[in-house]
């Protein structure tokens, strides 16, 4: 054994709990001092997702399976081959070419803004279900800024953008405040405001404000070009400036978070209410900031379904289940922003990529979402992952995604 | 025979165990001391079945135990009751008993009727008296802690751990446990008793082990040692055991409480017009059995509960409504009752815990932008001042141990220029080194001329620190007393209601016991 330890040099275990190997992971930072292992358990969970989708791909093929009972060395190399093909369109279709890039990035920006909404009321012990709503209300209150006013784009867009923060962030600040004053269960209060916003955007679709002179069905007027999200890689493809903006509220909900006493709050209050009444910080007016920055950032995520891409018009439920997906991505980038930003960048080439998928080899879109499924659950459940490759270590207490679920 | 040999365990960093002996017979209480990280709990663990060691052997009756799994280590007769109760409050005292081996009948029915008479059997054989069809939730925590007991009993044990079962109990259920254990011994059960209470093993013990840093580092009988030899081998340098304190020098009253009536979370009057004073220079403790009003009162103050009725004055201004951050803001430092509850943030490193309650002002925020750099310096300066063991001010809190987390909140609270210390059972759950320490800030704190407000559960804490006792009974304070000329067992009668019941009222208070 090693020579005996000296109090000077190793300080004295903690024998009152687990052995002291918890934390960096559980800090959801998944950077750090185990940068390896973070990277390594959700690359493996990948790797277990795309293996498990591809024998769903093969045994959904109904012919492969008939070549099954005729062939099977043929039917083997077949489904080699089928599998392949399929993850060579998904790669394409996400990352093979400029269009593909632009296609994935495209697609993750309303994803990184609405998973950022879900993140931080994670980090601040809120589970945020009502994405879709703050999205909605958002995205109402840019599009009518967007088609009523006739500046120049320099300054249409912020005010479209601000318009979302100040809607969003209105619609999820109801729920913060249903908690704080009455008690009222934030993911009672966020589903049923989803529901409201539902409607609410229906009815005032086909209202005189809102609706497209000559049409009956709940579609809103264009918004002016003015108002219109540019795009950044040229006009053949379709990434916007919204995307930058997504980064840019990453980075903001970082320094938010991690770099403010704001954020110090936040994070004091969802890990230990308890603890940061008695630091003096004010419990009830941070359940409506927590709920109020989530919502402003769903907000510019609603903003961006209809100013960054064409027809530029809303319709009925143009947040288009974002809001809930956000949450899985949330889940998936442990609540971190950059962890989210990766999430969304990688639903966003899944997203991208199953299109491909689905017009070359002509897999169901829905496959693709079991694959995402997939991912998420070996990436939710790192146990599983270690177990599976037998990676010793970890936390063996089992690490916390989120917190105050039930708070 | 229960044998433990060369047990040795590492975990990432650190040895937890090396090389360590253990021995315990039949109808022998062996009581395992050591300050919070020496390896004790570990141990037990590794006897448990809950870690593997990575040498050693135990024995039980020359029989060798296969490591690492409860299910053997249960059916070899040894029974563990955890500091942290395992049990299901809303569950019944019978069905905690049962859970995990139910007596089933034909089509796999629990018996429960048959349930209830093993746990009846086995309360009347060791005189563990409890109702077996009550509720956990509704049971105090000396009851809830026989439940464990007879838990242990029921699976058949006869080698008990006991993880230091005196840390929750009151005075009087500290006394029902040993005459518990006692006639535990007498049927021949063999005892390890797990503390870092001198006193109590002393008291009890047949022989003493003594841990420190991962080994055994002594066994003596009781005859044959005191308490200052037993901590100087657990500290592993001699310690000071006596609060060292002068004559206190009271001045002007800072802190006045008047008629002051509290509502605890049920709605129940649990203040019931509390007068008081306690002046700079002075250490005053309030004694009481736990749940009397003292949690309220000191909530009240801080500002965490606002009061029904009554007045409290912070030098003179009425802070009676004031908020948690307005009490801070005017120099008060608290150490509350519960520090892993309310006191600490566990997952949030020992750095920001260091700056939980002033992490709003400078230097540690300008506006809202925080300054790390600030909070880093102020927590590795606090670390060493406070010899806070971590190895570094980055790791999460939970990380320490009990007796660490404790000085980092003393630290935090101390580190200010503070008019008024309110600590709430300042040391309880910690080791003599850390106890030691604490108390000798505590009096620092008053000679600096603070006032000084002491609630403890442990009546020899409150005694050797407090320079005025006032005791606390159904939320009245029911007699004020020189710890100097009184003695424990006569505080005691009062904590229990049955003193002379005497209301004081205002800062003028007589002693009531002659």
């Amino acid at each position: 054994m090693n020579a005996p330890m000296t109090e000077d040099v190793n300080k004295p275990p903690d024998d009152d709990r687990d052995p002291p190997v918890k934390g960096v992971m559980d800090r959801i930072t998944g950077i750090g001092s185990r940068a390896w292992e973070a990277l390594l358990v959700p690359a493996l969970a990948l790797l277990t997702a795309l293996i498990i989708g591809g024998i769903i791909i093969a045994i959904s093929d109904v012919d492969l399976l008939k070549l099954w009972r005729e062939d099977p060395g043929e039917a083997f190399s077949e489904t080699i081959a089928l599998v392949g093909r399929s993850y060579q369109a998904l790669f394409e279709g996400s990352v093979g070419s400029t269009n593909a890039i632009s296609e994935t990035l495209f697609a993750a920006t309303p994803l990184i803004l609405a998973g950022l909404a879900v993140a931080v009321g994670f980090q601040a012990g809120l589970f945020n279900i009502g994405g879709e709503g703050q999205m909605l209300i958002g995205g109402m209150v840019g599009l009518y800024i967007g088609f009523t006013l006739d500046v120049p784009s320099i300054v249409h867009i912020p005010l479209a953008l601000i318009g979302a923060v100040i809607g969003g962030g209105f619609w999820g600040g109801i729920a913060g405040l249903l908690k704080a004053r009455t008690g009222a269960h934030e993911v009672i209060t966020t589903i049923m405001l989803n529901f409201i916003a539902l409607f609410l955007v229906d009815y005032l679709l086909k209202s005189s404000v809102f609706q497209q002179p000559g049409r009956r069905d709940p579609i809103s007027k264009s918004l002016n070009a003015t108002a219109q999200l540019p795009r950044i890689f040229g006009s053949s493809y379709r990434v916007s400036l919204g995307f930058l903006v997504a980064l840019g509220a990453a980075a903001f909900v970082y320094w938010l978070l991690f770099k403010s006493s704001i954020g110090f709050e936040f994070r004091a209050v969802g890990y230990n209410p308890d603890a940061a009444k008695y630091a003096g910080m004010n419990v009830v007016w941070l359940y409506v900031a927590v709920m109020g920055v989530a919502g402003a950032l769903a907000g510019i995520a609603g903003a961006n379904q209809i100013m960054g891409l064409p027809p530029y018009q809303g319709s009925s439920g143009f947040s288009g289940q974002i809001g809930f997906d956000a949450i899985a991505l949330a889940l998936l980038g442990r609540s971190h922003p950059i962890g989210v930003v990766w999430a969304g960048l990688l639903f966003g080439a899944l997203t991208a990529g199953g299109r491909q998928l689905q017009g070359a080899e002509r897999i169901p879109i829905d496959l693709v979402v079991v694959i995402q499924a997939l991912i998420i659950v070996f990436i939710a459940a790192p146990a599983l992952v270690r177990s599976i490759y037998r990676i010793k270590g970890g936390d063996e207490t089992g690490e916390q995604l989120t917190r105050g679920w039930a708070s | 025979m229960l044998e433990l040999r060369g047990i040795t365990k590492r975990f990432p960093g650190v040895l937890a165990n090396d090389n360590v002996d253990l021995r315990v017979e039949g109808g022998e209480l062996v009581a395992l001391l050591g300050e919070n990280g020496a390896g004790k709990s570990t141990l037990m663990n590794i006897l448990y079945g809950l870690y593997t060691a990575d040498h050693g052997e135990i024995l039980v009756d020359g029989e060798p135990l296969v490591l690492g799994s409860p299910a053997e280590s249960i059916a070899a007769g040894i029974g563990m009751v955890h500091q942290h109760f395992m049990l299901v409050p809303v569950f019944s005292v019978a069905e905690n008993v049962i859970l995990g081996v139910e007596p089933t009948g034909t089509g796999g029915w629990i018996n429960r009727r048959q349930a209830a008479r093993s746990v009846r059997e086995i309360s009347e054989r060791y005189g563990l008296e409890v109702d077996p069809n009550a509720i956990i939730e509704d049971l105090p925590v000396g009851l809830q802690q026989r439940v464990e007991i007879i838990k242990v009993l029921f699976r058949e044990a006869r080698f008990l751990v006991l993880d230091e079962p005196t840390a929750v109990l009151t005075p009087q259920e500290v006394d029902e446990l040993i005459a518990i254990i006692t006639s535990l011994k007498q049927t021949g059960k063999g005892i390890i008793f797990i503390s870092h209470k001198l006193k109590e093993a002393l008291e009890i013990a047949d022989r003493i082990v003594v841990m420190r840093a991962g080994k055994t580092v002594g066994e003596v009988l009781p005859a044959d040692t005191d308490e200052n030899q037993l901590a100087a081998m657990m500290v592993g340098r001699p310690v000071e055991l006596v609060v060292h304190k002068d004559k206190a020098q009271p001045k002007e009253p800072v802190l006045e409480i008047r008629d002051l009536t509290v509502l605890d979370d049920r709605n129940t009057i649990a203040v019931k017009g509390v007068s008081m004073t306690v002046r700079a220079g002075e250490i005053v403790g309030i004694a009481g059995v736990q749940g009397n009003g003292q949690s309220e009162l000191v909530e009240a103050i801080t500002g965490l509960r606002t009061p029904l009725a009554g007045e409290i004055l912070l030098a003179g201004d009425n802070v009676t409504l004031a908020s948690p951050r307005e009490i801070h803001r005017r120099r008060v430092a608290h150490v509350p009752e519960d520090r892993q509850r309310s006191g600490l943030v566990l997952n949030f490193t020992v750095a920001e815990n260091m700056i939980l309650d002033s992490y709003y002002s400078p230097p540690f925020s300008r506006g809202v932008v925080m300054d790390w750099d600030a909070a880093h310096d102020q927590a590795e300066h606090l670390v060493e001042q406070y010899d806070v063991r971590t190895p570094s001010v980055d790791v999460d809190l939970s990380t320490l141990s009990g007796g660490n987390q404790q000085k980092v909140i003393a630290a935090r609270e101390f580190n200010r220029d503070v008019q008024l210390v309110i600590a709430s059972q300042p040391t309880r759950g910690i080791d003599v080194g850390s106890i030691e320490y604490i108390h000798s800030r505590i009096v620092a704190e008053r000679d600096e001329g603070a006032a000084v407000l002491i609630v403890s559960s442990e009546l020899d804490e409150v005694m050797a620190l407090s320079d005025r006792v006032l005791v606390i009974f159904d939320g009245k304070i029911v007699g004020e007393f020189d710890p100097k000329v009184t003695t424990n067992a006569e505080i005691g009668l009062y904590m229990l209601g049955s003193g002379a019941v005497h209301e004081t009222d205002g800062a003028d208070l007589a002693r009531t016991v002659e």
